[in-house]
């Protein structure tokens, strides 16, 4: 196959050794800007904010009046504006290049998302205003779970969980009160290998007790160690489909039967949901409960590390036992959000808040106006393209990589490969590490944990054929010189705002906070 | 279909070099009969930008803003002013669009404003360490229950009548998983909160004692008695706070031996939003750290020897320790995490200071003014910059009627404890700097006039 890498023809300028290296005064190096802390250019009372005077009067503070500074740094506008757009180029950002970390998900964050969530009517509205005000807010949540269940084939959406993992929790929940209604107490989850770590977590947090179940050497749940487990203690199985290796799990609707016929519910984690969104209905497939990381399928821009949002969608059989609160439309027309606990017949089995407010409410319109903006058409198109970009890159590397699924047919929506074959010494982080100097965020390392020196790769449906192209070149030069156990690989990368970090030192001898200097504190 | 930038070109060059002969062949491992044939039923084809942006600017403003007049909700979520700078900064692509910073070498923006924030956070709240962001106040609260469980190694929980009841509910709602003892009880509309009756409440069986600071009413407390007898009996002392520009004016609970502190960081850089995302806050003593929930953001050394910035501690994350893990949290508040610091940073100590001035003697003002009118009772008299009334009449229909003068006069308490008689006459009235003379008129003309 041939690929035309960077075809304006630049080349960065070859590292030069630590003789040769030309120093600056300020160890800013051009566009690239060292930058300090806050606390560090802080100018004692400087401020970037003007108030109007205050008016002197007695103050009404119980006697605990604050007595000691809390020494928070303070800077002017400009300095301020200039410390975080300095700290802004120091990171990698899918607005920069490809993001393919899987199971994470980074595509386009559409700015009309960013726009209409900036709309007064959306952002500047009090959680506990009046209900006869914020009437088309809670459209916008209505509509928006109206969508999340007519693509997923379910009956009941709990929209409040503020991320994926929250989801989780709620969706659990919602499986030990449809237990308690019916006088079964359960206390064993059942979570595959190729699980999100999460799940483990998750029912662990919830009290229950945590067993894995094996995957089959074709990266699949493996149905007769499941069917052979179940029971009477199985409170429910959370599967992760399309699963962490990036396959779809074809037995999905004889595991949702055999979990069923033995009394418990299935829940399946819907990380990956933007691999079969418009395609499958998982309500379809008997699932009971799966929540949505609307960053992940609906483009929600995660900022850093969130904020996530995560409605679980919930079947026949769990909807009467979703979380308060919730979006409800009247026959007139009108809506109400349905608050109050124990609020009668309404939600006779309703236990209560899985968060202070509503959710994600700036979240819910982002999803909603990248629902419109793609439509029918559009959104079974995503879920296409993810596929078709995650097999094409599976297919261009295979041959270079060692790609453990490969065999078992097409991946979904993200493509796994492993270490096997690197010599020296050199391992999936060294590649990794490689791929920053060329311009690239790595994909996803070592997880999931099923697949040795795993490199899980997803590349999203946003991402054009010369991107992949790109990129393909890159790993493929990048694999045969681990191969060949290229030493220098281990020194990359080389032309990041910082060479590798020491992750050991920090958790050995962990500093979270600033602390003034000794010289400093002695100046005072 | 603006956001996919595939020609149907690339399709079928992609497909022959895949080696198959259709999308669909792709999709094989899906079952026949779970596949979805026809279109998605109700959705409308793919929208223009134009089309989109009308459908929810329609939506927009069937809702009140709470800019555009007299405005007094607080109840854990405060309108204050947000300097245009900081939508700005988070606005930046580097920022907005980046994910959690797994690959340190090329996300050092973001981790060094995590370790910022961690420090701001600590300092504010009277702690030696704090965490890289929650997802609010009110989960920050659990996390900070169950971190109390892990170190004291006991289960019984005593909740202040003084915590926002929302955040009761969703502790409710989880100890059922957990099985922890959580002792609650009702407020009532009185000056003082309820410290006698919690000191009585610890024993050797307790945990924790959780109290907001201020309280769901706006009263302001001395913690330092709850504190000592916490620890006395081996227990804990779990501080809420949901309006921190308080705490430029007041201690902090760090100071006065609160050993969590959590809160709300909203009030800060993140806007109302109608209730999320907002930004938990989540602080203590370092010698709890490893107990810790949540990410952090640690200092380091890179190759070189330069200074550098990576997350750490992992080892208490389910990423690692699944099913042992501290919390199950993965996705936290970055971004909101970011807007909390940078509005922080452009504050500073004066600005901080300046701000909770300005909100109380505006508070003060407000109280003054509205206690006045014949029938209102100013229950609370000691108080940041929200604070509740006693109406001659039942609050909640109150609300309602000024709403239809342009007025949102405040939370009643008969919408946070419905059903519980005692409360049904209680406003509580929040007034920040954006609080006008006129605002306050407003209110007082509408009140005199919803009370008479």
């Amino acid at each position: 196959m041939r690929v035309t890498v960077n075809p304006s023809g630049w080349r960065p300028s070859a590292p030069s050794n630590e003789q040769g290296e030309a120093q600056t005064t300020t160890g800013n190096r051009a566009l690239m800007l060292e930058e300090p802390l806050i606390f560090e250019i802080d100018g004692g009372e400087t401020t970037g904010v003007d108030f109007a005077d205050m008016p002197q009067r007695a103050t009404k503070l119980g006697g605990l009046e604050r007595s000691r500074p809390i020494a928070l740094p303070g800077l002017s506008e400009p300095e301020a504006v200039r410390h975080y757009t300095r700290l802004s180029r120091q990171n990698y950002a899918i607005d920069l290049g490809l993001f393919p970390l899987g199971s994470c998900t980074m595509k386009h964050n559409p700015r009309l998302n960013e726009k209409v969530a900036r709309l007064p009517g959306f952002a500047d509205v009090h959680p506990l205003q009046p209900q006869e005000t914020v009437q088309g807010a809670l459209q916008v949540i209505n509509e928006l779970a109206f969508w999340l269940l007519n693509l997923t084939g379910m009956h009941g959406v709990a929209m409040s969980p503020k991320a994926g993992a929250h989801g989780e929790l709620c969706g659990l929940l919602c499986i030990r009160a449809a237990l308690e209604a019916r006088g079964d107490k359960r206390e064993v989850v059942l979570v595959p290998e190729s699980a999100h770590g999460t799940n483990p977590a998750t029912a662990a947090f919830a009290g229950y007790r945590v067993e894995n179940i094996p995957a089959n050497a074709a990266g699949r749940v493996d149905l007769e160690a499941l069917k052979a487990r179940l029971g009477p203690d199985v409170a429910a199985v959370m599967i992760t489909n399309p699963n962490t290796c990036g396959l779809f799990e074809p037995d999905m609707k004889a595991i949702s039967d055999a979990v069923h016929a033995a009394g418990g519910f299935v829940y399946c984690d819907g990380a990956n949901f933007n691999a079969i969104v418009g395609k499958v209905r998982p309500g379809d497939l008997g699932i009971d409960a799966m929540h949505i990381n609307l960053h992940k399928t609906f483009s929600t821009p995660h900022g850093g590390g969130g904020p996530g949002s995560g409605p679980v969608v919930l079947s026949e059989a769990l909807a009467p036992y979703g979380p308060i609160p919730y979006a409800a439309k009247y026959r007139d027309g009108s809506f109400k959000m349905v608050e109050e606990e124990h609020a009668g017949e309404e939600h006779p089995d309703g236990f209560g808040r899985m968060v202070a407010f509503h959710g994600q409410m700036g979240m819910f319109t982002r999803a909603l106006a990248y629902i419109l903006s793609h439509g029918a058409d559009g959104l079974k198109q995503v879920a296409e393209d993810a596929v078709l970009n995650a097999n094409y890159v599976l297919r261009s590397l295979e041959g270079v990589l060692d790609a453990p699924f490969a065999k078992s047919g097409p991946c979904m929506h993200e493509a796994i490969f492993s270490d096997r074959g690197f010599e020296g010494g050199v391992s999936t982080i060294d590649l990794a590490k490689a791929l920053i100097d060329e311009g690239f965020h790595p994909m996803t390392m070592y997880f999931p944990l099923v697949v040795h020196g795993a490199m899980l790769v997803e590349p999203t449906e946003t991402e054009s054929k010369a991107s992949l192209d790109q990129f393909i070149a890159s790993v493929r030069s990048i694999a045969e010189r681990a191969k060949a156990g290229d030493q220098s690989l281990k020194a990359a990368p080389i032309y990041a705002p910082r060479r590798r970090l020491d992750e050991t030192l920090a958790a050995r001898k962990p500093i979270l906070t600033w602390r003034a200097p000794e010289p400093a504190q002695a100046a005072e | 279909m603006r956001y996919l930038p595939l020609s149907d070109a690339d399709r079928s060059e992609m497909l022959r070099v895949i080696g198959a002969g259709s999308i669909d062949e792709l999709f094989r491992d899906v079952p026949e009969e779970a596949r979805l044939s026809g279109p998605i039923e109700d959705l409308q084809m793919h929208a223009s930008e134009m089309a989109v942006e009308r459908h929810m600017t329609a939506l927009s403003r069937k809702n009140m803003v709470a800019g555009d007049g007299a405005f007094f909700l607080g109840c854990g979520a405060y309108k204050h002013h947000i300097p245009a700078s900081v939508d700005h900064i988070i606005q930046r692509g580097e920022f907005l669009t980046s994910y959690t910073p797994y690959q340190p070498e090329i996300a050092q923006g973001t981790l060094q404003m995590l370790f910022e924030f961690q420090t701001q956070v600590a300092r504010l709240f009277g702690c030696e360490v704090a965490n890289a962001s929650m997802y609010d106040g009110s989960t920050a609260m659990w996390e900070a229950i169950v971190m109390g469980h892990r170190i004291t190694r006991r289960n019984k929980t005593i909740i202040s009548s003084g915590v926002h009841p929302h955040y009761v509910s969703v502790a409710r709602t989880m100890a059922k998983f957990t099985e922890d003892n959580l002792q609650t009880s009702l407020p009532r509309l009185t000056a003082e909160t309820d410290v006698e009756s919690l000191i009585a409440a610890i024993d050797g069986e307790t945990s924790a004692v959780v109290v907001q600071y201020p309280d769901i009413l706006g009263r302001i407390t001395d913690l330092a008695p709850i504190a000592e007898a916490a620890h006395a009996a081996g227990a804990i002392l779990i501080a809420v706070v949901t309006e921190p520009v308080a705490l430029g004016l007041i201690k902090s609970p760090g100071e006065m031996g609160a050993d969590i502190v959590v809160g709300e960081g909203q009030s800060i850089g993140v806007g109302l939003q109608f209730g999320g995302p907002y930004v938990g806050l989540f602080a203590t003593r370092e010698k709890f750290v490893r107990q810790m929930p949540g990410r952090l953001a640690g200092e380091t050394v890179d190759a070189e020897g330069k200074r550098g910035f990576v997350l750490t501690l992992s080892t208490r994350e389910q990423h690692i320790r699944r099913e042992k893990a501290t919390s199950n949290i993965c996705t936290n508040s970055g971004l909101c995490a970011l807007a909390f610091s940078v509005h922080m940073t452009l504050l500073g100590e004066k600005g901080l200071r300046q701000l909770a001035s300005l909100n109380h003697a505006r508070a003060c003002e407000a109280a003054d003014r509205l206690a006045d009118i014949p029938g209102v009772e100013l229950v609370t008299n000691s108080f940041f910059n929200e604070f509740t009334l006693r109406l001659p009449v039942e609050a909640r229909p109150a609300v309602h009627a000024m709403v239809e003068k342009g007025i949102l006069g405040g939370v009643s308490l008969g919408r946070l404890y419905p059903g519980i008689e005692d409360l049904q006459n209680g406003l509580v009235v929040a007034v920040t700097e954006v609080v006008t003379d006129e605002d306050i008129g407003a209110l007082e003309a509408a009140l005199k006039e919803v009370c008479a």
